[in-house]
């Protein structure tokens, strides 16, 4: 481990994958809950369009990819709140023409559709200083905005008709979320590569849940299974000399059919311990029924047959049966 | 504090079409502080169009909306509205009770800050209200449906509102838990609060009601208080056979027939 960290490309290397780790599961968290998983796959399409222009005139790709994805994801958004994008085939055409925009722009620019394939399948050691910088800062505004604004993206990702009524401008957060979306897809170029980042924002979030309830808690969950299996996956790939998209990736894969059986346990576990609150819900047991106006006082020996009943002592009345509760009876 | 008899919602001749096809005609519809009003009629008779064109979800093509006094398009004052739409929990699956709950609390509450104490205890109390606190950490989607509405009532209670609107409230909840619907509403009305509620059945709530608004094919045909509606009924000639009206609409524009049993001549 230490051997590792004394390499500078490899200590880049390792932060770049953590801060993809930390993001990806950060915005796919809200992209899955609005059902809209494979949107990821598509931006990753446009981003090869931004490398391409990259490419063709000669400067840093990533800002380029940045501003052609957020593009990509405003139109596709924008699409759908006028309800135009139906039938996907808007999406389809956007997507295909981003990708065969940047393979033709690196053609013609003389680097040749060879030249994507590091943005398409990552090349983590040779992150720079500059890359590092952009992804680091753009980092930060993800997970603050992500984290921060969680209980109003959760609303509008969840049930945008209520949001509304809340006063949220609920299309202004639509179009924040498809652009942190975006911003990561470029991002991660570096690191997954674009055609596996979509895999880091949608199988961390699906592990999350079946391990834990509630939608925070998914959120918290998703990002440290994202942030621990890219790290790993990093190092591992150091070590076995294999692709890190692909073994983080795996990684990913692998905590996700795991935490089928754990969930399978969990849950059982969860029941188990629900039991008892369960006995207090209306559709198990009959109203709670009040006896009414009862000065005797019921104790052991009090000349009424005492019954255990479950964790109480019900106490035979007149053909009824008696527990006390709080300063009355009720009949049991 | 409201002024009492203030005018809380004014809708004015509103048109709204969907996909071309008119599905209000000229609606108005008000409702006053400590009123409540019942929104009565068949499916497909505009009940839920109009619920949601006065809440601003849809559009509306004419006519005016005035919420507590400020059209519509300027109205911030969120907080003061409470909204339980027709029970649609498919995207709120994997969130808890209290979660789902907490957003009726939005309105309240500025971007980047922490659930105040207020918010902590409106939440919890509008959890208890509906009878559900030994369920608030599960998942909304291992409830029951009825328990799910319960929860949607919830989170509009949650946000303190001095309107709220409940689409169709009681479908699918046990007479036990629409009569603590009731309560809860006579409750809010006796603080100053007003009510619409669209209704299919008037059921437990039906003492509550100060006022019925009956819409037909997008048309309002009855606007006065419930009982008057037995006139109504008579009329028309009635359809007090049909299972509580759902299938009415075939029927065309009788007041009477979505009541069936529920109200008496």
């Amino acid at each position: 481990m230490i051997e590792i960290l004394s390499y500078p490309f490899m200590q880049r290397a390792l932060i770049a994958a953590l801060l993809t780790g930390l993001i990806a599961p950060a915005v796919g968290t809200y992209i899955v809950q609005r059902r809209l998983s494979l949107l990821g796959d598509g931006l990753g399409h446009v981003a090869l369009a931004g490398v391409g222009l990259a490419l063709l005139t000669g400067t840093a790709p990533i800002p380029i990819a940045v501003a052609a994805c957020i593009a990509g994801a405003v139109v596709v958004e924008v699409l759908r709140q006028r309800g135009k994008a139906s039938g996907d085939v808007g999406l389809a055409i956007l997507f295909y023409g981003g990708l065969a925009a940047g393979v033709f722009l690196s053609g013609i620019s003389g680097v040749g559709a060879g030249g994507l394939a590091q943005y398409l399948f990552g090349s983590l050691t040779t992150v720079t200083r500059d890359d590092l910088a952009l992804v680091g800062v753009l980092a930060i505004v993800i997970l603050v905005t992500t984290l921060g604004l969680s209980p109003q993206l959760y609303a509008v990702a969840t049930d945008d008709e209520f949001a509304r009524t809340q006063g949220l401008r609920v299309r202004l957060y639509h179009i924040a979320v498809v652009s942190l979306a975006a911003v990561t897809v470029a991002l991660a170029m570096r690191t997954v590569g674009l055609l596996l980042v979509s895999a880091l924002m949608v199988v961390p979030v699906a592990a999350a849940r079946n391990l834990v309830r509630g939608f925070t808690a998914a959120l918290i969950c998703a990002i440290a299974i994202g942030a621990t299996t890219a790290v790993a996956g990093a190092v591992g790939s150091f070590y076995v000399d294999a692709a890190p998209g692909a073994f983080i990736v795996l990684l990913a894969i692998a905590v996700f059919i795991l935490s089928w059986p754990l969930s399978y346990v969990l849950r059982r576990r969860r029941a188990a311990a629900v039991l008892p609150e369960m006995a207090d819900d209306d559709e198990l047991v009959a109203p709670h029924t009040i006896t009414e106006n009862h000065p005797h006082r019921h104790a052991p020996g009090c000349g009424h047959p005492a019954v255990q009943h479950g964790d109480h002592t019900d106490f035979i009345h007149e053909g009824h049966r008696h527990a006390a509760h709080a300063d009355h009876y009720d009949e049991h | 504090m409201l002024l009492d008899g203030s005018s809380v919602l004014a809708a004015d001749d509103l048109t709204v079409e969907l996909g071309g096809l008119p599905v209000l005609r000229g609606v108005s519809l008000s409702i006053r502080t400590g009123e409540a009003v019942a929104l009565i009629g068949g499916n497909g008779s505009g009940k839920s169009t109009l619920v949601r064109t006065i809440l601003g979800l849809l559009p509306h093509q004419r006519g005016t909306v005035r919420m507590f006094g400020s059209p519509l398009r300027s109205f911030r004052e969120w907080s003061r509205v409470g909204y339980v739409p027709q029970r649609s929990v498919a995207l709120l699956g994997g969130s808890k009770v209290k979660e789902v709950v907490a957003a009726g609390r939005l309105a309240r509450r500025r971007p980047f800050r922490p659930l105040h104490r207020d918010d902590r205890e409106a939440i919890h109390r509008a959890i208890t209200l509906v009878g559900l606190s030994e369920r608030r950490n599960a998942d909304i989607a291992d409830l029951s449906g009825g328990q799910q509405q319960r929860v949607l009532v919830a989170r509009a209670l949650a946000g303190q509102p001095d309107l709220l609107v409940l689409d169709e409230p009681t479908s699918g909840v046990d007479l036990e838990h629409q009569r603590v619907l009731a309560e809860v509403l006579a409750e809010l009305l006796s603080a100053g609060a007003a009510v619409l509620v669209v209704l299919h059945d008037v059921g437990p709530l039906g003492d509550l009601i100060d006022r019925a608004v009956v819409l037909s094919d997008g048309r309002v045909i009855h606007d006065g208080p419930l009982g008057d509606l037995g006139r109504h009924h008579r009329r028309f000639g009635g359809h007090e056979h049909l299972d509580h009206g759902r299938t009415s609409d075939d029927h065309g524009g009788t007041a009477g027939s979505w009541l069936g049993g529920a109200v008496e001549p």
